[in-house]
């Protein structure tokens, strides 16, 4: 199966039959993968379905929610302030009974987990325990798709601009490298372990506090603006200060990395031959630079894509941003364990099939990488 | 190198805070309420703030028996009653005002409780009544809470009024010596007072206070040994653990490796930040629990993947044929010939993994999963976003914590990179 050695003979007819040879290893390879990842997948999602649990320990503190709900609802009705005290009890205890079934506490926990594993591998997310969305709906679906929006805008301009911004640069830097700049970005690089909503503290400070002229957080003014043309300005307003928190804190780190991933390929002997041949800088580094390092820079982004997913927790939370990393805080903070499963599923899903995708990706965009072939060990 | 002398410095005060402040007298002082902290102003900011500022402003003063700028005098009087006097003098020519006056009477009495006049004298000798109150056995007199007094300084807050130049615009302190007299009349022979005069200043210390007049220095200084041992032992046990798993996954091979990697798929799905957050909200915020779940986590993280494959190079090489060769076990192999070699390139990682983790603790204090005893950088940035300090104005409670944060990651990062370059000379070109 050493496919290396059968390309190189460039017979027509070796050729055909290695890509027959190719396209059932493919169809095997992905059969295996799919069942791999989706074992994987299923295994985290049953995992998180746990630790959003505790072990029992949420169910308890639920109980006890219930509890004191129902007792608040019930002295506030005149007909059970007259009945006897048995009466009283054994309402109360229906009552109870009647909300723990609502949110199906009355069922053992591994009985519900693995109903919560089935509903979340079929992405029916069910409802929410407790959170609304704003249209005062309790699925779980809606409550995610609402906040979707918010996440993706503030999320994928930052991460966009962060990619191709510290793509480019560092494509320039690698051929200028020992310059001010370059010392300066390798100067720089260590003020990434600053995560970004520390920055974005900083940036509040000085354009919300000290300067006054940008929003200290939100998405849009209070009230929102009628026209939607002000409406879109004002929601620009609302992201520069969010996007760029989360712009600074990677920008630096990401351009160094990629300057010195550059900087490995373009000192190949191909390179230096291609220069020898009196190539253009852009010739260069379009064929043999960027061709090669294509694969990585196609993984990152796409790992990158998936971050927009979850949002930046933290940011929103500091800048007050409606998106999917608020709601997860929220959802954790009153134990709404569906929004909690529902948001790991689809994350899970997501990275489950970037990960399949790019195995293909991979073998598309660089020849050496054959799909599902074993390299022997030497 | 500049980050070896940041670390070092960093260390040698965490160790002098630690013998300084014992870990239960800063606890004690953390958690302590207004009973420890009674003689500190709310939101203060620190003293040195006072050389940016064109006016200065006023600190606490703290005047108390003992103190000689207080005397208190006891005249006895027939049938066991008397008069016990107390006179605060002190001196003030700042620009600003206090931000409140206390008085702290407590009174010793069986049947009959003393009583008390207060005078208020200003430096050019005019003579304000502030109040006249019967004491109880413990009692406190805020002054700018006195609407009376107000109502008689025309209704200026009696800590601006007490101190005005009379109708200036803007407000002028008269500056000079004041003093307050506390005219106490007891009806008992043993009967006592006891007066403790507070005036609360508008900077504090060299860190300033917080909304529960705590002294920031405390959270600061202990702030540094957590950071660290929290990175320290985060970034150690992560990397370390990492290491041994992926040398004993690459030399078993076969189904160990092949498990070890599936783990590694499973917890990539697992989204890192979302758990820690469940584990601080469902089931304890130590700080303890919260860094053995990290490590927990972070050892199956993407690390693995990097020592993998420098441990697939490694395997191949000669002289661990050679081991094998002469029967080495397993274990001395592992332990002894492959994760040595990979020492170079462990210690830079682990020093650049650091601040992360420092930063990590911070992030959860800012989601409100701070440790609930601890002093902790973190907690105070939480504390100040929760009392809105940046929207009031208060940047010194947060910009303290996140310089020392920011130095500390800096220092660390730094670090990490030169340890890297001389570690792994390659590099040293690029």
């Amino acid at each position: 199966m050493t496919t290396e050695s059968k390309t190189i003979q460039t017979v027509a007819g070796a050729k055909r039959k290695a890509w027959v040879g190719t396209l059932s290893r493919v169809a095997k390879y992905t059969a295996l993968r799919s069942v791999t990842m989706l074992i994987t997948v299923v295994i985290g999602i049953y995992l998180t379905i746990l630790i959003a649990n505790m072990g029992g320990y949420v169910d308890e503190i639920m109980r006890g929610q219930i509890r004191e709900q129902v007792a608040m609802t019930l002295r506030n009705q005149e007909e059970y302030k007259q009945l006897s005290q048995e009466a009283k009890d054994a309402r109360f205890q229906r009552e109870v009974m009647d909300e723990e079934q609502r949110l199906g506490l009355n069922q053992p926990f591994i009985v519900r987990s693995f109903r919560f594993l089935w509903d979340g591998l079929t992405l029916n997310l069910g409802t929410a325990l407790r959170m609304t969305s704003d249209t005062g709906s309790r699925q779980v679906r809606l409550i995610i798709l609402e906040r979707l929006g918010p996440t993706l805008l503030l999320m994928g301009t930052s991460q966009l601009l962060l990619f191709f911004t510290s793509v480019y640069l560092a494509l320039i830097l690698s051929r200028k490298y020992g310059s001010f700049f370059d010392r300066a970005v390798i100067t720089l690089s260590p003020t990434s372990s600053a995560p970004s909503w520390f920055y974005g503290i900083f940036l509040i400070l000085i354009f919300a506090a000290l300067l006054r002229i940008l929003p200290f957080g939100g998405m849009i003014g209070a009230p929102p603006p009628e026209n939607s043309w002000e409406y879109t300005l004002d929601v620009l307003k609302h992201i520069i200060l969010p996007a760029s928190a989360l712009f600074v804190s990677l920008i630096f780190i990401s351009i160094y990395n990629w300057r010195t991933f550059f900087l490995i390929f373009s000192s190949e002997d191909y390179v230096e031959m291609a220069k020898a041949k009196g190539l253009s800088d852009r010739e260069i580094e379009r064929r043999y630079v960027l061709r090669p390092t294509l694969p990585t820079i196609i993984t990152s982004f796409a790992l990158m894509l998936i971050s927009l997913w979850t949002g930046a927790i933290v940011t929103e939370t500091v800048f007050n941003w409606p998106g999917l990393g608020r709601t997860l805080f929220s959802a954790v903070g009153q134990y709404d364990t569906p929004v909690i499963v529902g948001l790991t599923i689809i994350y899970a899903y997501l990275l489950a099939i970037t990960v399949f995708l790019l195995d293909f990706i991979y073998a598309l965009v660089d020849p050496r990488v054959k799909v599902g072939g074993r390299q022997k060990k030497a | 190198m500049f980050g070896l002398a940041i670390v070092i410095l960093l260390i040698i005060t965490s160790i002098v805070v630690i013998i300084a402040i014992p870990y239960n007298e800063a606890i004690r002082l953390w958690r302590g309420g207004e009973g420890i902290w009674y003689q500190n102003p709310k939101t203060a900011p620190p003293a040195w703030t006072n050389w940016f500022t064109k006016e200065d402003k006023p600190s606490s003063y703290f005047l108390a028996e003992g103190d000689e700028r207080v005397t208190k005098t006891v005249e006895e009087f027939t049938e066991g009653s008397g008069d016990i006097t107390y006179v605060f003098t002190f001196e003030y020519d700042y620009d600003a005002f206090p931000s409140e006056m206390a008085l702290y009477l407590e009174s010793d009495y069986e049947t009959k409780n003393p009583f008390a006049d207060m005078y208020w004298i200003q430096p050019d000798g005019t003579e304000i009544r502030v109040a006249s109150i019967g004491v109880d056995k413990s009692q406190t007199l805020y002054f700018s809470q006195d609407s009376k007094l107000q109502r008689r300084l025309g209704d200026v807050s009696p800590e601006v009024g007490l101190f005005i130049v009379p109708d200036s615009d803007p407000p002028q302190v008269i500056p000079g010596t004041y003093q307050l007299i506390v005219d106490g009349i007891r009806f008992e022979p043993d009967s006592d007072i006891n007066a403790e005069f507070v005036i609360y200043g508008q900077v504090h210390g060299l860190a300033g206070t917080d909304h529960l007049r705590r002294d920031l220095s405390i959270a600061l200084l202990w702030g540094i040994p957590i950071a660290l041992i929290f990175g320290l032992v985060a970034a150690l046990g992560t990397s370390i653990l990492t290491m041994t798993i992926a040398a004993i996954g690459v030399w078993n091979g076969g189904w160990v490796d092949e498990l070890i990697q599936r783990i590694t798929e499973i917890n990539m799905v697992l989204p890192f930040l979302s758990i820690l957050v469940m584990i601080g909200t469902f089931y304890s915020k130590s700080l303890w629990v919260i860094l053995g779940v990290t490590i927990l986590l972070s050892i199956f993280g993407g690390g693995i993947k990097t020592y993998r494959a420098n441990f697939m190079q490694i395997k191949e090489s000669m002289y661990i044929e050679a081991a094998e060769a002469y029967g080495a076990k397993n274990s001395r192999i592992i332990f002894l010939y492959l994760i040595p070699r990979i020492i170079p390139l462990l210690i830079p990682g682990l020093v650049s993994s650091i601040p992360t983790y420092v930063f990590l603790e911070a992030t959860l204090a800012v989601l409100g999963l701070g440790d609930p005893v601890l002093p902790t950088w973190g907690k105070i940035i939480n504390d100040a976003q929760q009392a809105g300090a940046l929207y009031n104005g208060m940047y010194y409670w947060i910009l303290e914590p996140a310089v020392l944060l920011m130095i500390t990651g800096l220092a660390f990062a730094m670090l990490g990179f030169s340890l890297d370059r001389i570690f792994n000379p390659r590099l040293r070109g690029l």
